[in-house]
């Protein structure tokens, strides 16, 4: 089974991502922050990341920089779910290892299609 | 929110007369839905009231206005990607060589909607440009609906919209972000025109299309009518053009001027063009494609 991650301090957009990998077949574990997704990636890296950009404690683009340079090989797909919408963050997070991005709000599809692109779907 | 089977009659002769689209059972409930916000925006709270009005006034911008709110306009970007990659690897490729000489090709997106399908070929050929330089690339993309015509050529999209189908480098790559949206750069749009046309009425200036994508559209017509459509598709499309249509969609028991292509599913072919080939076996060309 592919395995999932999903980093937001939201609980009602981690229940609404939850439910979206899980109908795609991925198990699915959850951080409400950077250090927290550090953790869980420490335990197991999971194949794919969908990560929020402003977080307490450890934001969305911390996270991925200290992923991407200390990560080891296993590198997961990370796909940055957000409410920023300009082209200067964007270009930010693909910069800092993003593989993909998905602008707030979306829906199912929209994700399904970007996990697609991404070949994690 | 209800409405009355005379109501429902109204409406269906308005949509058949400006569509050629039917009503069908499975379309009845959205009735209701797309209609509710323009009986609030017109102040008739009353769905009846408000059609009873068309029977006087058919050609009115209300009567326009109730066909646009009844019409699917979903699309999205590289809508079924499975198909685009066909285009793009089995049938780009052939007409490459089949139009060396004219070094032109035209393309109709029958019934385009917004132009996410329209601009998602424009892509293909944009992100093959060493290959398609000193072609002429003419893509052609109508819609009954004025609205989804005026959307098409403003080629701006909301965040939702842009992000639907689109990877994020082909969206920065080929879109600016303006005030009003995310717009499809110069370099795309001079190979789109849209026109608002309806399928079943002759093409205001007629073409013969190497490629013809009429998806998810013909689902909407009787038996007569989308047999009226392929014979306008089959009229249009160049006698070794191809065809495509959606993925629940068939030529099968519509028309005999169409047949699918066995080999690429999802394409279809003149039954001429396909029954010559029969006859004579495949002509290969140099590179030894079919």
């Amino acid at each position: 089974m592919k395995t999932s991650l999903i980093v937001d301090d939201s609980r009602m957009i981690r229940n609404y991502l939850r439910s979206s990998l899980q109908a795609l077949g991925f198990e699915v574990r959850e951080a409400v922050n950077g250090c927290e997704a550090v953790i869980r990636c420490e335990e197991s890296m999971p194949d794919l990341i969908l990560l929020d950009w402003h977080m307490p404690v450890m934001d969305g683009l911390e996270f991925i920089r200290l992923l991407r340079e200390g990560g080891g090989a296993l590198q997961p797909k990370v796909v940055f779910c957000t409410t920023e919408s300009d082209i200067a963050h964007i270009r930010i997070a693909l910069e800092a290892g993003a593989d993909e991005y998905v602008m707030k709000p979306f829906d199912r599809e929209t994700l399904h299609m970007k996990l697609q692109l991404v070949g994690a779907a | 929110m209800q409405i009355s089977k005379t109501s429902r009659r109204i409406l269906a002769d308005l949509l058949k007369s400006e569509t050629g689209q039917s009503f069908h059972d499975s379309r009845q409930w959205r009735i209701g839905t797309a209609l509710s916000g323009l009986s609030r925006e017109h102040g008739i709270a009353d769905l009846d009231r408000l059609i009873a009005t068309l029977s006087t006034s058919r050609r009115s911008p209300l009567a326009q206005t109730l066909v646009e709110a009844l019409l699917n306009n979903e699309t999205y970007f590289f809508r079924d990607r499975a198909m685009f990659e066909l285009l793009a690897k089995q049938v780009l490729p052939r007409l490459a060589e089949a139009r060396a000489t004219s070094r032109t090709l035209n393309i109709w997106s029958a019934g385009c909607s917004t132009g996410q399908e329209s601009l998602s070929l424009a892509l293909l050929f944009a992100e093959q440009a060493p290959r398609w330089e000193g072609w002429t690339i003419s893509i052609l993309g109508t819609d009954v609906s004025a609205g989804m015509i005026e959307a098409a050529r403003n080629a701006c999209y909301t965040p939702f919209q842009i992000q639907r189908g689109l990877a994020v480098g082909q969206m920065i790559k080929w879109f600016d972000e303006t005030p009003r949206g995310w717009r499809a750069q110069e370099r795309l749009r001079k190979m789109v025109r849209f026109e608002q046309h309806n399928l079943l009425d002759a093409l205001p200036r007629p073409t013969s299309f190497d490629v013809v994508l009429c998806r998810n559209v013909l689902l909407y017509f009787d038996d007569v009518t989308r047999r009226q459509a392929f014979d306008r598709l089959a009229s249009t499309l160049a006698p070794d053009g191809w065809l495509m249509l959606g993925a629940g969609e068939t030529s099968i028991g519509h028309t005999e001027r169409i047949t699918p292509d066995r080999a690429l599913r999802g394409l279809y072919r003149h039954t001429s063009f396909v029954d010559a080939r029969r006859q004579t076996g495949p002509a290969r060309n140099a590179a030894g494609r079919i």
